[in-house]
């Protein structure tokens, strides 16, 4: 049976165990699907559509998306990479990605997927949204002008720490956010703390742990020494 | 072959992407036996002729910047953003989401350390502020980006090259940065 349990990605044949999506069946098998919004440790979120891929000519989430037998999967094409850069792009303008004064610069997976689909300009005009910085707790500060929205600070806190920190809400492009459990709506007034799982689960430059921001000098970060696809590829 | 024709020029930036030109360093001589520059804060030539490349430092935060960008787009064949302010704002576009006059107010007024009776200057030889600083794309066509703060030498050597070449510039892992 085990021999059938096989499909390709851009050509190679891949072995997935039943029950894996396309994205767990590749990352176990070392290859390098684009993603965002997916990380190991928890359930898809299905929400950034990086890891768009075509199964037998059809688009779908490969992190939601099972495995199965036989399946043609198109993953690093032109057509698809060209799209994943368009995701990007929307990304970067309706946040404020300042990279020169982020402290994630360089270990960001935003910015490293964006170096990876070759993007040189945001393209699209700038929301500049007013977007709020929250610096109540003492270990850690959050800065959501550069939030995607993947939700997996949510699902850490919820699930790995039990604690529901953080919230999605709100409604559209503009008012959907992260909410924080507590009245005054302040980090500070939660019981989050630095050694919680969803402190160190943000993609991007949001969640932010103080004192700690430069220990490492941009131009020796994760993404300097490598790029994202080889990085990812070697986990 | 005849040299091409360069011009370049800081709008709302630093200098920081002329000075990272500048570090190419020796190549600066390789570069001059391929190109020559027209309006360039290196010439001092204040009005831009018809150019094969202009070369774009910064954003759009005045009327006069919009001026200068329109100059260079009417006679450079092929305009280049170069560096984080004039691909996406950059630093000047921290303002953004601030009142204009909220922000003169508080630097010419009533931040502390100001003279007494201080006002916002208001002469006609001033540029007027615009109310949102802009990428240049915003404002006109822009054929490539160069994005960094500033991009690298190394980075801009490949690119120039690249395009003096006749090649779609591309910079690669350790060459595209966006900081
Ligand atoms: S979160 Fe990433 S993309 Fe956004 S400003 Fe920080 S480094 Fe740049
Ligand atoms: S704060 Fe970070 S982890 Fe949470 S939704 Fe935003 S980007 Fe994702
Ligand atoms: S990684 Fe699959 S939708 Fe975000």
């Amino acid at each position: 049976m085990s021999e059938q349990n096989i499909f390709l990605l851009d050509g190679e044949e891949i072995a997935f165990a039943p029950g894996q999506t396309i994205m767990q069946a590749a990352q176990s098998a070392h290859k390098y699907i684009p993603h965002l919004c997916w990380h190991p440790e928890f359930k898809p979120h299905g929400s950034c559509k990086l890891c768009t891929v075509k199964i037998n000519g059809r688009f779908g989430s490969s992190c939601t998306v099972e495995a199965a037998a036989g399946q043609n999967v198109e993953n690093r094409t032109a057509e698809l990479d060209d799209k994943r850069r368009t995701l990007l792009q929307l990304l970067f303008v309706e946040g404020n990605h300042f990279c020169p004064s982020c402290e994630k610069s360089g270990d960001c997976l935003l910015q490293a997927t964006a170096y990876e689909m070759g993007m040189m300009t945001p393209h699209f005009d700038h929301f500049y949204p007013d977007r709020p910085v929250d610096a109540s707790h003492p270990d850690v500060m959050l800065d959501f002008n550069r939030c995607i929205l993947c939700s997996l600070c949510v699902q850490a806190s919820e699930l790995a720490d039990k604690k529901n920190v953080f919230v999605m809400g709100g409604r559209g492009m503009r008012g959907r956010k992260i909410i924080l459990n507590s009245e005054s709506g302040k980090l500070g007034d939660t019981d989050f703390s630095v050694d919680d799982r969803a402190a160190s689960i943000c993609p991007v430059g949001v969640i932010l742990k103080k004192r700690v921001g430069f220990v490492v000098p941009y131009g020796e970060r994760t993404y300097d020494k490598a790029p994202v696809s080889a990085v990812e590829a070697a986990k | 072959m005849s040299k091409l024709r360069v011009a370049t020029t800081s709008l709302a930036g630093c200098f920081g992407c002329h000075m990272s030109l500048l570090d190419i360093d020796e190549r600066l001589l390789d570069l001059l036996e391929l190109v020559e520059f027209d309006r360039s804060p290196i010439t001092d030539i204040k009005h831009c002729g018809p150019c094969d490349l202009g070369i774009i430092e910064g954003g759009v935060c005045n009327a006069e910047n919009v001026h200068v960008l329109r100059e260079f787009r009417k006679n450079c064949k092929i305009l280049v953003a170069t560096g984080a302010c004039a691909v996406n704002g950059g630093l000047p576009a921290q303002r953004n989401h601030l009142e204009l006059h909220d922000i003169l107010t508080a630097v010419y007024q009533t931040e502390g350390g100001l003279a007494h009776g201080a006002q916002i200057p208001n002469d006609p030889e001033l540029p007027l502020p615009l109310n949102q600083v802009h990428p240049i794309h915003e404002v006109v066509k822009v054929d490539y980006f160069l994005p960094g703060c500033p991009p690298s030498g190394d980075a801009i050597w490949k690119f120039l090259t690249d395009l003096i070449a006749g090649r779609t510039p591309s910079l690669g892992h350790g060459l595209l940065h966006y900081d």
